[in-house]
């Protein structure tokens, strides 16, 4: 048979961002599938070299709208392992608090999206509504729903007093209850469970071959979360499970978020408790950092994220390197969509919670090979049409 | 234009296009229609391509290898067509004003017709636009 070739976006109603896939089809089954990436590229990594420490958390928490705690962690990470600087133990919970906090409204967010892709739009009303009381919660912390600008080198930049904690109590419970429906609904409900069982298999080898992190990785059985394994923060202070599912398909991806809900909203709850408690300052005054280099990691939603930072004893970095999860994510595509139908491709595509705001801030993209087979793809589309336009007019 | 422009603002099709963004906008534009903002109770509609859309969104500081992209978007709409521009990033670049990948002039990539600062804007703030637009419509 033969095969063809399907161009999905740069600007698609699937895709919230631009991105641009080119699948090819053998009729119903996709035999190939190749991704063109850089239409988001801003060049974070230079700019961040022009800016002083705290000026580059601010940057780097605009990577990405939705992983706006994840990047300025583990960035301030790398900088503090540079001079191994201490974090006095409130600040510690306080981010530990903002990051589950994060988690839960970027699941939601996706668990939302996903049931938008398979024709779910309850399912996606529900979600984005119970996500906004997380943001409610972000703007009592912070004062704005998204980029919250907490992180500083040496600890926090907010207190969360006790008249605030009383009020993020009340949020969650309502959140908690709330999600152990979601959770039912992603679980019980035949139709997701048919229409995403067996759908986009990853399987324990891919995952472990393309280095896959976060949910996509620990959904195909692969037990790897930095939270556990090298825990930062308040994470060795506070108790929670990892979620592992064994299959690798779309409806793992699926329960592995919404079980990590609802850890999230345990270590959340334990953090709060804490917090009435442990009373000593937020942050730790840093003057100056050595000539040095730190790497700084956080488990993102969406899987490991990794900052290296080289200082040379002036305030600003002389080199930042991020390496964002869904740069490892995406690859996996060629593994999980080879052989499904076309009607699946979406949902799996969508399944590794693909952000390319994070993966394109700093990428190079070689284009000279994209440049002229997009010329070829627009020319023997052409080409096509004129064939037919010959034998229907006969001249 | 006048009595197309009455009859166009009591149902605005949305598109959305993102040009380089942080993403935060595009999900900040998608909470509206969701259950809290519900903006499909003004007749607003976010539709799947250009060709049907009244209004185009766009966001983030628009790179190079985007803009050609964005131009040729808002060709294909039907006009009259208003671009909305959300967010800091298209009114002034944001903290991505070094950046060697944007356009400077963003004006000469689309033709803005209103911008919505913040980063990002509160929902609140891009339901006040769009009724501001509205306004405008109605004379």
């Amino acid at each position: 048979m033969k095969a063809n070739k399907i161009p999905i976006g740069p600007f698609h109603p699937l895709l919230e961002e631009a991105e641009y896939f080119e699948l090819t089809v053998e009729g119903e089954t996709v035999v190939d599938i190749d991704m063109e990436i850089g239409w988001m590229h801003r060049g974070h990594e230079y700019i961040s070299e022009m800016k002083t420490f705290t000026q580059s958390i601010y940057l780097v928490e605009r990577i990405c709208g939705i992983c706006s705690t994840s990047h300025p962690l583990a960035c301030v990470h790398a900088v503090e392992d540079i001079d191994n600087i201490e974090i006095p133990l409130r600040a510690r919970y306080i981010r530990t608090l903002v990051g589950e906090l994060e988690r839960i409204h970027s699941h939601l967010l996706w668990v939302g999206l996903a049931g938008h892709f398979i024709g779910y739009d309850t399912l996606w009303m529900w979600a984005w509504k119970y996500r906004e009381p997380v943001l409610e919660m972000f703007e009592i912390i912070s004062g704005n729903r998204n980029h919250y600008g907490m992180m500083r080198v040496g600890g926090v930049a907010r207190d969360v007093d006790s008249a605030k904690i009383v009020e993020l109590y009340k949020h969650l419970d309502m959140i908690e209850k709330k999600m152990v429906m979601v959770a039912k609904v992603v679980r019980d409900d035949p139709v997701v469970k048919s229409r995403l069982k067996g759908v986009g298999v990853l399987t324990h080898e891919a995952a472990v071959a393309y280095c896959a992190t976060g949910p996509t990785s620990r959904a195909s059985g692969v037990p790897w979360d930095v939270r556990r394994d090298e825990p930062t923060d308040a994470y060795d202070l506070v108790d929670f499970e990892v979620i592992v599912l064994p299959n690798g398909d779309v409806y793992d991806k699926a329960v592995v978020r919404v079980l990590e809900v609802i850890e999230s909203v345990k270590i959340i709850r334990q953090c709060l408790d804490k917090l009435k408690v442990v009373q000593g300052p937020i942050l730790n005054n840093v003057k100056d950092i050595s000539p040095g280099e730190g790497i700084g990691r956080y488990e993102a939603p969406r899987g490991e994220v990794f900052h290296y930072i080289r200082s040379d004893g002036t305030n600003r970095p002389i080199r930042h390197k991020v390496r964002a999860p869904s740069y490892v994510n995406i690859p996996t595509f060629t593994a999980s969509c080879k052989g499904i139908p076309i009607a699946d491709v979406l949902i799996t595509l969508a399944s590794v919670d693909p952000c390319y705001c994070c993966t394109e801030r700093s990428l190079k993209v070689i284009d000279s090979s994209c440049e002229s087979r997009q010329i070829d793809l627009l020319k023997s589309s052409r080409e096509k049409t004129e064939r037919i336009r010959r034998e229907i007019h006969g001249n | 234009m006048g009595w197309y422009n009455k009859r166009l603002a009591k149902s605005l099709w949305v598109f959305h296009a993102s040009g380089s963004p942080c993403n935060n906008c595009d999900i900040e534009i998608l909470d509206l229609i969701t259950p809290r903002y519900d903006i499909e109770r003004l007749g607003i509609k976010l539709v799947g391509s250009v060709r049907h859309a009244d209004v185009l969104l766009v966001t983030g500081i628009f790179n190079q290898k985007i803009a050609p992209k964005l131009k040729k978007i808002y060709e294909q709409a039907p006009k009259p067509v208003f671009v909305v521009a959300i967010g800091t990033c298209v009114s002034g670049g944001c903290c991505f004003k070094d950046s060697y990948n944007r356009v400077e002039k963003r004006e000469e990539v689309i033709p803005i017709d209103m911008y919505v600062p913040g980063c990002p804007p509160k929902p609140e703030a891009m339901i006040e636009a769009v009724a501001k637009l509205m306004g405008v419509l109605n004379g």
